[in-house]
């Protein structure tokens, strides 16, 4: 009766673990099933190529937006990448107090709010600068990106075994050319990764561009200028009281899950097409 | 004993605060095949990677004394310098992953910031891969990654690598422990012919395999050159106790 007894309570705890696991993720499906049902209705080609249309007048699109996310994302990837991937090799070839301190500093870059990295980008581009800009923007959303960048760099030049230097030392070649040559295509991938998770945690912040990038009704390219970005665009139109507005908001959040869910498949081909075998 | 190319004079090396050479003399003869033997954690490798100067890519290595190429002290060169004039292959087959069969030959090349023309590329990876015994295996696959090859081709394809830098000494670390018997085998001959044009100086576990490819071997035992001869001699009638016990398999 006993080892029944214990049967009984083994399967009742799995059946518990899958409810919870299943609790776990409900909230993603209802937040794809919701943004779908109220946004597949504003989505037509029109949305991608049209500017939003002043309240009352139905139609209109979100090209503004789609633009200057874009200009915000390549901006920003330009900034962090050479940093981040230059800091990620450093820390992951050099061990010393200096590079555990680097370390532990880029852990507190990425637990910062990024409401904070928004203020710092305001007081040290906006302000000089005398405006809000799709740089200053694209400034906060790299210091974001920074520490994507800098663990994946990091973790996958670990991998990069010793044998691979020591070949490529023992031909005569310099420790840059190493390092340019043989670490670095061979942790392609992972900076690949890194670019991609950063990309997907930046797309959707709102709170470092409210007064960095500040917005943009019109399609803008100067990265000096005010511009507009998605998140931005479903913060100002969610926010407004008029119906035709809220319809564009549902649609543009359902371009930035698509998005997002779309990066995400391509870490995973990422992950399995660029391998590199040792 | 023929024409001496490298000279081991007073050598010292080891990691942190303890030697794990002690006072090596040894002078190896050009062209020539030079096994370098002993039991585990004697010192060998630890010799060897300091003739091509990347044993103190270990930031606690620490080394005394000379070894001369040709008379010329390689303590006193640029390493990068040491290293294209002495090549070297590894235990594991290390090709470069991230390149094809073809950039990996002239992988020296593009390393050390080698500008060539077509023509010439074509011609030393031809070579160098011919004198590897690779040239008809791989010529239809030039422009696939290295790392497809099977294990034995990746370390004949390793040596076309150092060949290909046209070094005056080759260094093998125990070439073949990876490899099964019949990529052993093939190794082994290859190594055979390529002694004929280039001093070779090889780590080995295997005493048998010492005794098929090398003409003269050095025995270290405990960080220190106990007995260095002819190969034949060594093995017939060793001077000291503890190569002949190792020889017959007492320790090691």
């Amino acid at each position: 009766m006993n080892s029944r007894n214990r049967v009984v309570k083994d399967n009742l705890f799995k059946l518990f673990v899958f409810l919870l696991a299943a609790l776990s993720i409900l909230p993603l499906f209802l937040i794809i099933f919701q943004t779908v049902r109220n946004g597949i209705s504003a989505i037509n080609p029109e949305f991608f190529y049209k500017l939003p249309k002043p309240p009352g007048e139905s139609g209109g699109g979100i090209l503004n937006s789609l633009v200057g996310s874009f200009m915000l994302v390549i901006l920003a990837t330009a900034f962090s990448v050479p940093i981040g991937t230059l800091t990620g090799i450093f820390i992951a070839e050099v061990r010393n107090s200096f590079t555990e301190l680097l370390r532990t500093l880029v852990n507190i870059l990425q637990g910062l709010p990024s409401i904070v990295i928004g203020i710092l980008a305001y007081l040290w581009v906006v302000k000089p600068m005398g405006g809000f800009s799709a740089i200053s923007g694209a400034v906060a959303l790299a210091v974001m990106m920074l520490p994507v960048i800098i663990k994946t760099t990091e973790e996958t030049v670990r991998l990069v075994p010793f044998t691979l230097r020591e070949a490529s030392f023992s031909l005569g070649a310099t420790y840059t050319k190493t390092i340019i040559k043989i670490i670095l295509p061979a942790s392609a991938r992972g900076i690949l990764s890194g670019i991609i998770v950063g990309t997907s945690r930046i797309i959707g912040e709102t709170a470092p561009l409210l007064f960095t990038a500040f917005g943009n009704p019109f399609v803008n390219l100067n990265p000096m200028k005010p511009t507009d970005a998605l998140p931005l665009l479903i913060f100002n139109y969610a926010m407004s009281p008029y119906e035709e507005w809220h319809k564009i908001a549902w649609g543009a959040s359902l371009v930035l899950i698509i998005v997002v869910l779309g990066l995400n498949l391509l870490l995973k081909m990422v992950g399995k097409r660029w391998e590199t075998k040792f | 004993m023929g024409d001496k190319i490298l000279k081991i004079e007073n050598f010292y090396a080891g990691y942190g605060h303890t030697w794990v050479l002690r006072n090596i003399n040894l002078e190896i003869p050009e062209k020539k095949l030079t096994a370098i033997m002993g039991p585990s954690g004697c010192g060998k490798s630890t010799l060897i990677r300091c003739i091509n100067r990347i044993h103190e890519l270990n930031p606690e290595a620490i080394y005394r004394g000379h070894i001369y190429l040709n008379g010329k002290d390689i303590y006193k060169m640029h390493p990068t310098i040491v290293r294209r004039k002495i090549g070297m292959v590894f235990q594991k087959p290390n090709p470069f992953p991230t390149m094809s069969v073809y950039e990996n030959v002239i992988a020296g090349y593009i390393l050390n910031g080698i500008k060539l023309k077509k023509e010439e590329k074509d011609k030393i990876v031809e070579d160098a891969l011919k004198k590897a015994f690779l040239w008809n295996e791989v010529k239809d696959v030039l422009h696939r990654k290295g790392t497809f090859l099977s294990g034995g081709q990746q370390q004949r394809l390793c040596i076309a690598r150092a060949l290909a830098m046209k070094p005056e000494i080759l260094l093998l670390d125990e070439p073949t422990s990876a490899l099964d018997p019949k990529a052993t085998s093939r190794i082994e001959e290859l190594i055979v012919e390529l002694k004929k044009t280039i001093t070779i100086v090889m780590v080995t576990h295997n005493i048998a395999q010492a005794v098929r490819v090398s003409d003269y071997t050095a025995f270290i035992y405990l960080g220190e050159l106990v007995e260095f001869g002819p190969t034949e001699k060594v093995f017939a009638a060793p001077e000291r106790k503890e190569t002949e016990e190792y020889l017959v398999g007492k320790f090691g």
